[in-house]
């Protein structure tokens, strides 16, 4: 959805960044939450932090607001170490995954008041509130206080808050988790919106990877304290690191195996599941015999009744379950010795969803280019 | 009743205290003729089960407090008498035949003519105003750094509020006697520290009984404050900062509004009570301290006024609901806006 297609900062070495986290260890007593982590995010960036429950995205987010002090390394907002930068003088504004809405004041009052901190006139805050309510769209609720609204109403009161000083950085914390969908396409429409016309630095921490690829230049996946891959939605998906950020974005089906040499195409794996060698063009500089994953996405697996012509890589099974899911059918197919593989074919001809059904016996290929080989 | 016998028999060996004590009580025949009566007039009323449990506080209300002010209610509509009691009842027999009621506005217009009666509630007001002010000002800060000390001294913190209930009013008072005598602790330690040459006179006068009353109310102030302002959300200070709120700002404009539910009850809890204290100025204050509790004492032991006293006690009550009335509907206004 992003307009600008070559917006790749990252990639160029004159570009200054805008955020630098440098190896930022955080302890909370001995418990290590974030663990000598280092990144640099770009001006105009839409940064999205993913991860499981606990491995401290909130914690690098308060960081970065002025909340926690990193036990060791620092923070560089626009080329400044900001360690000693109070949270109430720093130009960075974070919308908290609690809310923490005011419950004494209304919803107005609560979205006016970073402007009334800054001495904005009365008439200009009116006005600038008044946009983001639409843009919110909590129009007739501007003089409800917060405990008489819904939780996804309350989750956009805090949303305008954070986004009305339009501050150089903006911390979102799961920041749509409580909209219902459609509501939500809109706002993270709208959040792209005000990014591009605003020039705002997201950074945005989110349990949805869809939300996650929409929106997003890039993703940074974490576990236990550290960033495990860096990288742009489509690399994230398509050539993921490790088993962990596979299985984390998306679905796929792993394959554990040992290396058996270059072979044909680039990379030859035996595992136990196929009878013949499996074929991948990824080349490895790994010794013989070292444990290897394939993973493999389950659209990029084919699933057929006749065993197919042009690839190597052929797995024997049988049907177990199909799921319909309208445009598409869910193929879950158990090898012969038990391991379950997801096929994701597109329902293109009604009859197609007749001639594979429950026990069939299929079989799953893919092309070698198609499977990522992870040493990890 | 009939499960109450088994409650009595059952169960003996494993008992705890709370239970044995339950079990005493209920053998105990008035306590039993009490239950037997309040549940036989509430069975009459049309009450059972839940609405009974809602009907007690009621009920307390009516024995110990309706019941009894409308004795002394009565007793302001009599006349002194040389008699035991000492007064002229209100309602009495003339010739056998009729029931005479007799009501006297005697002590009420006495209230409003001696100008020392209206001397000594204004004064009240007074002395428990600004000492409920003196208390918010010193409490409020104690109890804010309670709730910002460490979590493992919290509980001993609050403890040491709590700790000088644990020795007799009367004697703390007393104690102060000691302190602010003109030869006291405090005096001496004054002298030898060679801020003053010449011991004050702090005993006996207005200074003493603000000290005795700030020193005797302030558990009353700190524990409803320190229990609204631990609930106070701590990532609200946080978004406050987060919009460029500084700290100092970010008191007045969300702790403070925040805590309004603790200081208002805090200062009810002392006002009240305050308004109406006898022991601290009479043991702290001088001869010259007017204050209506200790006013009703004079007429009531003293000059055996008993009616008298009771119309200087009605009318403390009816200076009294107001506040009281104040504080309910502020109360059901938090009840309705944290529902
Ligand atoms: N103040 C604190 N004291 C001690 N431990 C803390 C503190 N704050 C966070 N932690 C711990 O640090 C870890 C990371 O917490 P954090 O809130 O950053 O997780 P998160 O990634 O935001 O999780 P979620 O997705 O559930 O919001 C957790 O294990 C948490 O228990
Ligand atoms: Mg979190």
């Amino acid at each position: 959805m992003h307009e600008n297609k070559e917006f790749y900062p990252w990639l160029d070495a004159k570009q200054k960044p805008y955020i630098q986290i440098e190896r930022v260890t955080k302890k909370f007593g001995d418990f290590v939450a974030i663990d000598n982590l280092s990144l640099d995010i770009y001006r105009n960036e839409f940064f999205a932090l993913l991860g499981p429950s606990g491995c401290g995205k909130t914690t690098l987010l308060r960081m970065l607001a002025g909340f926690e002090k990193p036990t060791e390394g620092r923070i560089l907002l626009d080329g400044e170490d900001v360690s000693s930068v109070p949270p109430h003088q720093r130009l960075v504004n974070m919308m908290f995954q609690s809310y923490a809405l005011f419950p004494h004041m209304t919803v107005e009052k609560n979205i006016g008041f970073g402007l009334k901190q800054d001495k904005v006139p009365a008439a200009q805050i009116k006005k600038r509130v008044d946009d983001m309510l639409e843009l919110v769209q909590l129009g007739q609720f501007a003089r409800r206080k917060p405990h008489q609204l819904s939780g996804g109403q309350r989750q956009r009161v805090a949303l305008a808050r954070s986004l009305i000083k339009q501050p150089k950085l903006l911390l979102l914390d799961e920041p749509l988790g409580a909209l219902d969908k459609k509501l939500r396409e809109q706002t993270q429409f709208e959040l792209m919106n005000l990014q591009e016309e605003l020039g705002i630095t997201f950074m945005i921490v989110t349990h949805d990877q869809e939300e996650a690829m929409t929106v997003s230049s890039r993703i940074g996946l974490m576990i236990n304290g550290d960033l495990e891959q860096v990288a742009t939605p489509s690399e994230l998906y398509e050539t993921p690191k490790s088993r962990f950020v596979a299985e984390f974005i998306g679905d796929v089906n792993l394959l554990e195996g040992r290396y058996d040499g270059s072979g044909e195409f680039g990379l030859t794996m035996v595992c136990k599941e196929s009878d013949s060698a499996i074929q991948s063009t990824q080349r490895l500089d790994v010794a013989h015999g070292t444990t290897i994953w394939a993973a493999i996405r389950p659209e990029k697996l084919e699933i057929s009744k006749q065993r197919p012509e042009g690839t190597p890589n052929v797995l024997k099974g049988k049907v177990w379950d199909i799921g319909y899911g309208g445009s598409f059918s869910t193929y879950h197919v158990h090898l012969p010795n038990g391991k379950a593989m997801t096929a994701v074919r597109a329902n293109r001809e009604r009859s197609l969803e007749k001639s594979i059904t429950w026990e069939d016996d299929v079989y799953l290929s893919w092309a070698p280019k198609s499977a990522v080989i992870l040493t990890d | 009743m009939s499960n109450k016998g088994v409650l009595i028999t059952g169960g003996q060996s494993e008992m705890g205290p709370l239970a044995a004590a339950q079990m005493r009580l209920a053998s105990f025949a008035p306590y039993r003729w009490f239950v037997a009566a309040i549940i036989w007039i509430a069975d009459k009323l049309g009450l059972r089960g839940r609405s009974l449990v809602i009907a007690m506080p009621y009920l307390w209300l009516l024995v110990f407090f309706l019941l009894p002010f409308a004795i002394v209610f009565k007793l302001s509509f009599s006349e002194i008498a040389i008699a035991i009691p000492p007064y002229t009842p209100i309602v009495s027999w003339v010739d056998g035949i009729y029931l005479r009621l007799q009501l006297s506005f005697e002590s009420y217009q006495l209230l409003f003519e001696d100008s020392l009666y209206i001397k000594a509630y204004l004064n009240s007001i007074k002395i428990a105003t600004v000492s409920t002010l003196l208390t918010l000002l010193i409490g409020y800060p104690m109890a804010y750094g309670m709730v910002r000390a460490p979590k493992q001294w919290r509980t001993t913190l609050l403890m040491l509020v709590i700790l000088p209930f644990w020795t007799s009013f009367l004697i703390r008072v007393y104690a102060w006697i000691g302190i602010l005598k003109t030869k006291g602790l405090l005096n001496l330690l004054l002298m030898n520290l060679g801020i003053i040459s010449e011991p004050l006179t702090i005993l006996n006068t207005n200074v003493a009984v603000y000290i005795g009353i700030v020193y005797s109310y302030l558990p009353f102030m700190i524990l409803p404050l320190y229990a609204n302002l631990e609930k106070l959300d701590g990532s609200l200070l946080e978004a406050a900062a987060d919009l460029g709120c500084g700290p100092f700002k970010a008191f007045w404009t969300i702790t403070i509004p925040l805590s309004t539910a603790g200081i208002v009850a805090g200062c009810f809890l002392v006002f009240i009570p305050a308004v109406g204290e006898f022991v601290i100025p009479d043991l702290l204050g001088g001869s010259d301290t007017l204050m209506i509790g200790k006013t009703l004492w004079v007429e009531f032991f003293n000059n055996r006024d008993w009616p008298l006293a009771s119309a200087v006690a009605v009318l403390l009550l009816l200076i009294l609901i107001v506040p009281i009335v104040l504080f309910q509907k502020f109360q059901e206004r938090a009840n309705a806006q944290s529902a």
